[in-house]
């Protein structure tokens, strides 16, 4: 582990990879420290804000140890798919095997929310199956709400139209963020997803 | 319920109020007020409970009008035509009318009760990123003022500084990335004098200058960033994250701006010079 400046409000902690950075969160948010205001995961990362002073903060990080196994300790969500999406050929030809393999694979791995980003709600989900997906060379300018989505290791769901890079799959008709309900968002790190297969829909 | 009428936006003008920190987990922003300090200021002047929702105007030109009785206070970006930093009364049917800042470029108006629209994820802040809280305001809209007050300060005028003119000098320490840039590079950021882009906005202020030089090439995964961070994109020049900033980015953050110095990092207006002080 190792503390990296963020100015005089936050601190950045590096970790070796996935799994601790899940670790880690569950770690400190299980008890959050006095005057931390957010914890934000990403992929090697754990930014930790405070409204206090640093030198409370590093201490208090320095003392957090990774909780063994988070990755599968998360409560586990359903999300309906119809697998019908663009890039769906393009996705099987890249793993060199046939569209409802492709389903198989992704209906068959239990995900977890590795972390947030990119538009609120969305879902960076990782899963112990070896996915490498390259993201599209041209992004779409707009991606529907809903579209259940490849790029690299991860898969997530658009929470919202927005422009977006990676390799559509299918759709699904659950509201991924709405922020009109409690919860607004249904992805959190740590919680587990698997996706299931709703045939044409 | 009291409430005003907008006239005209001007170029932009939003419902902003402390914002929604907090959630950063869920991948959202903080949003809110962009100069702070203003934003409170302008709620403390009339009375407003902390945390009430004001606007926040860009560039000025924002016509309002009183529908009722109602007690405001401009600070900010000093707009013409205006009082500023103290409780003005404003009278049914008179127009407030925002001319351009003099130095400056936020300027922000708070109505004694706060404007009183429904709050999204606990805040009534417009987040352009995200497009969450109320959108910009439009003309005609009606904007309702709530009755939630503490007792008037007891303030007619306060003594507060202009944004400035001229040269605007902004802290900074090392941040994560520091070690991805040349100590040429470093030296650069902290030495010369950069000019605010007009490709800002409450996401980041864009800077133009000399590219800096890179320790290493390739790809940083994606990590969290806060408000100050300075991003340094392919370009080489460097975005300072502001209000709207999203919660994770790409690009490697070669240094921070000093919380204490970032409400005048949210008054540089395109054009003005910029120096980054290393402390």
């Amino acid at each position: 582990m190792r503390l990296l400046p963020s100015g005089d409000r936050a601190l950045l902690v590096e970790l070796d990879d996935l799994d601790e950075v899940l670790g880690y969160y569950t770690a400190l948010t299980a008890d959050p420290p006095a005057d931390v205001v957010d914890v934000v995961p990403a992929a090697r990362t754990v930014l930790v804000t405070t409204s206090g002073s640093l030198d409370v903060l590093s201490r208090t990080l320095r003392a957090v140890t990774p909780i063994a196994g988070a990755r599968t300790a998360g409560d586990l969500i359903e999300i309906p798919v119809v697998y019908d999406g663009e890039d769906l050929p393009d996705v099987a030809e890249l793993l060199g095997c046939s569209t409802a393999e492709v389903v198989e694979r992704h209906t068959g791995d239990e995900w977890t929310v590795a972390f947030c980003g990119f538009a609120p709600g969305f879902g960076y989900l990782t899963s112990a199956g070896s996915w490498d997906i390259p993201r599209r060379e041209s992004p779409r300018t707009k991606v529907p709400t809903g579209a259940v989505a490849l790029a690299g290791e991860f898969s997530g769901v658009y929470p919202r139209e927005s422009p977006g890079g990676w390799q559509l799959i299918g759709r699904t008709p659950v509201r991924i963020f709405d922020s009109s309900r409690e919860p607004a968002a249904l992805f959190h790190p740590g919680r587990r997803v698997r996706f299931v297969d709703a045939g044409r829909g | 319920m009291s409430s005003l009428t907008v006239l005209e936006p001007g170029p932009l003008a939003t419902i902003q109020d402390r914002g929604r920190s907090g959630q950063a987990a869920l991948g959202v922003p903080a949003s809110g007020a962009c100069d702070r300090a203003s934003y409170s200021l302008a709620n403390r002047l009339v009375g407003n409970p902390v945390g009430a929702a004001a606007v926040e105007v860009t560039y000025g030109g924002l016509v309002l009008h009183a529908d009722g009785d109602l007690v405001v206070a401009i600070t900010g970006a000093p707009c013409t035509g205006v009082p500023l930093n103290a409780p003005t009364m404003l009278r049914a049917g008179q127009v407030l009318r925002l001319g351009a800042p003099a130095s400056g470029l936020r300027t922000y108006v708070a109505v004694r009760g706060g404007i009183d629209v429904p709050a999204v994820l606990g805040s009534r802040s417009t987040d352009l990123l995200s497009g969450l809280g109320p959108a910009p305001l439009v003309a005609n809209q009606t904007l309702p003022v709530g009755s939630s007050v503490e007792p008037m300060p007891g303030v007619d005028l306060a003594p507060v500084a202009h944004p400035a003119d001229g040269t605007v000098v902004l802290r900074v320490t090392p941040g994560p990335r520091r070690d991805w840039f040349t100590d040429a590079g470093w030296a650069s950021l902290v030495s010369q004098v950069y000019e605010v882009s007009s490709n800002s906005n409450r996401v980041g202020v864009r800077l133009d200058g000399e590219p800096l030089e890179r320790a290493r090439t390739g790809e940083l995964a994606s990590e969290g960033m806060a408000r100050g961070a300075i991003q340094i994109p392919p370009s080489g020049t460097p975005v300072v994250f502001l209000a709207d900033h999203p919660v994770t980015g790409g690009y490697p953050v070669i240094a921070y701006v000093a919380s204490a110095d970032l409400d005048a990092c949210a008054q540089v207006r395109p054009g003005q010079p910029v120096r980054l002080l290393s402390s």
